[in-house]
């Protein structure tokens, strides 16, 4: 049986790997190349690294943080933060990535998206999405924010999504900004929205707590995979015992692995 | 030397890089002359079916010539598609029809790419898997699949069984991609490197 996806995130900035609420206020959390390993160990099913700076003097910094974390790293690789053309992605695979993330400029050039699929192929391209709850009128929707969720994009999330897939994405990676940090539970609600609209994967982010969270997203958010960062850079919840909550509560992992 | 072949399909370095940490010398190739001297074979890539036309002529005839002379042959995602007649993806090409059949895209039922960790149901008698725990969660991530066949020895169900692995002779070829299954596509890995 397929089963579902826990996915261990280093978000890296110089270098170092770090950990912000709600996407800023900073922490040095260590080393990418030294956690990756040690998640991939623990059993995390992939692992995401993400240049949440993505400045251009950090380009060659992040190039040799994903050699460096691919070498010894044995399960899917994805890299995201400041891919902004072909060139800048294939740069990334050509480091060792598997899959690389997008997020701004295929908000700005959707067409991005098909130009790295055509040449990659769609399973090697995530779509990540920043969404944020917005209140109106007739109720709720999902905004989508671009630039590390610095600007609004007017876009709707579960529009976007399901327009990135006709682009050619293979997954959509969608972070809650209102849960990011926050450790009280995925946004279910926003992730169920975009799973009923997209026929490829869909990654939740944003809001891993606790192991309940994450029966919660699969179960009543009906995510195919959950990311997490600094519930298993911290140690708070061993992905090990995450997995064998999540197997005694139905929900299908890889496990013992 | 193990030759991995280099066209243009995807993330090679992955494969080289699981063979380096394995202890076995290989190199991305796409020189006819350097797979003509290899002690074994590797087709890898992902993507689409159309990449295999760049195997075609030249490659497609030192590959052929290695598979009469015994020498083993791994393909690996995409590559083993390529073992197949032809696939639904690209169905003006043809494959190398070693295996008999064509890919197919998975039926509506389910999410396709198939993108994850799956169960490897041991079908028969392999070199390949000796040694890998029943059941072993092996990662996939495609949109067409291979029937199964006569030398399926590895089956995996999503929306219906289909080839996970297949073996005939010298002949592997392997739906998931094993340099990135964790300690159990380094097992097969090895295996292969030991044969």
């Amino acid at each position: 049986m397929l089963t579902k996806r826990i996915i261990a995130c280093l978000d890296v900035d110089a270098g170092r790997v770090v950990k912000g609420v709600q996407f800023s206020d900073l922490r040095d959390a260590g080393d990418p190349a030294e956690l990756a390993l040690a998640h991939g160990r623990a059993g995390a099913d992939e692992l995401v690294l993400l240049d949440i700076s993505a400045t251009y003097e950090h380009r060659s910094t992040l190039l040799d943080v994903v050699r460096r974390t691919a070498r010894q790293l044995f399960i899917p690789f994805t890299v995201g933060g400041g891919i902004r053309s072909l060139d800048d992605a294939a740069a990334v695979f050509d480091a060792g990535a598997d899959k690389v993330a997008v997020n701004s400029a295929a908000l700005a050039d959707p067409a991005l998206i098909g130009r790295i699929a055509h040449r990659y192929g769609a399973q090697a391209v995530i779509v990540a999405i920043d969404a944020l709850r917005v209140r109106n009128g007739n109720g709720l929707h999902f905004g989508v924010k671009a630039t590390g969720g610095r600007h609004s994009t007017g876009r709707d999330a579960v529009e976007w999504a399901s327009e990135a897939e006709r682009c050619g994405a293979g997954e959509i990676l969608l972070t809650s900004i209102d849960r990011d940090g926050m450790r009280d539970g995925f946004d279910c609600e926003l992730t169920r929205a975009v799973v009923s609209a997209v026929h490829i994967p869909v990654i939740a982010s944003g809001g891993a707590g606790a192991a309940k969270h994450f029966v919660d997203v699969f179960c009543n958010g009906r995510a195919d995979a959950a990311l997490a960062a600094s519930i298993f850079h911290l140690g708070i919840t061993p992905i090990g015992d995450l997995k064998q909550e999540l197997q005694a509560a139905g929900v299908p992992m890889r496990w013992p692995c | 030397m193990i030759a991995i072949v280099d066209y243009q399909a995807g993330n090679l370095a992955s494969v080289k890089k699981a063979f380096d940490h394995l202890g076995y010398e290989s190199a991305i190739t796409a020189d006819p002359d350097d797979i003509a001297r290899a002690g074994k074979i590797v087709l890898p890539g992902v993507g689409n079916f159309e990449a295999t036309a760049a195997l075609t002529g030249a490659v497609q005839e030192v590959v052929v010539k290695a598979i009469d002379r015994q020498i083993p042959l791994l393909g690996i995602c995409l590559g083993m598609q390529w073992m197949f007649e032809s696939s639904q993806e690209a169905p003006q090409l043809r494959g190398l029809g070693l295996f008999a059949g064509a890919c197919e895209k998975f039926p509506a039922t389910v999410k396709s790419p198939h993108v994850g960790w799956n169960q490897l149901q041991v079908a028969g008698t392999s070199r390949l898997l000796r040694g890998l725990p029943e059941n072993s969660f092996v990662y996939f991530t495609h949109s067409y699949r291979a029937p199964l066949v006569e030398a399926t020895v590895g089956r995996c169900e999503y929306g219906g069984a289909f080839s996970a692995v297949v073996e005939r002779g010298e002949l592997f070829g392997v739906q998931f991609h094993p340099e990135k299954s964790g300690t159990a596509g380094l097992h097969l890995l090895r295996n292969f490197c030991e044969l």
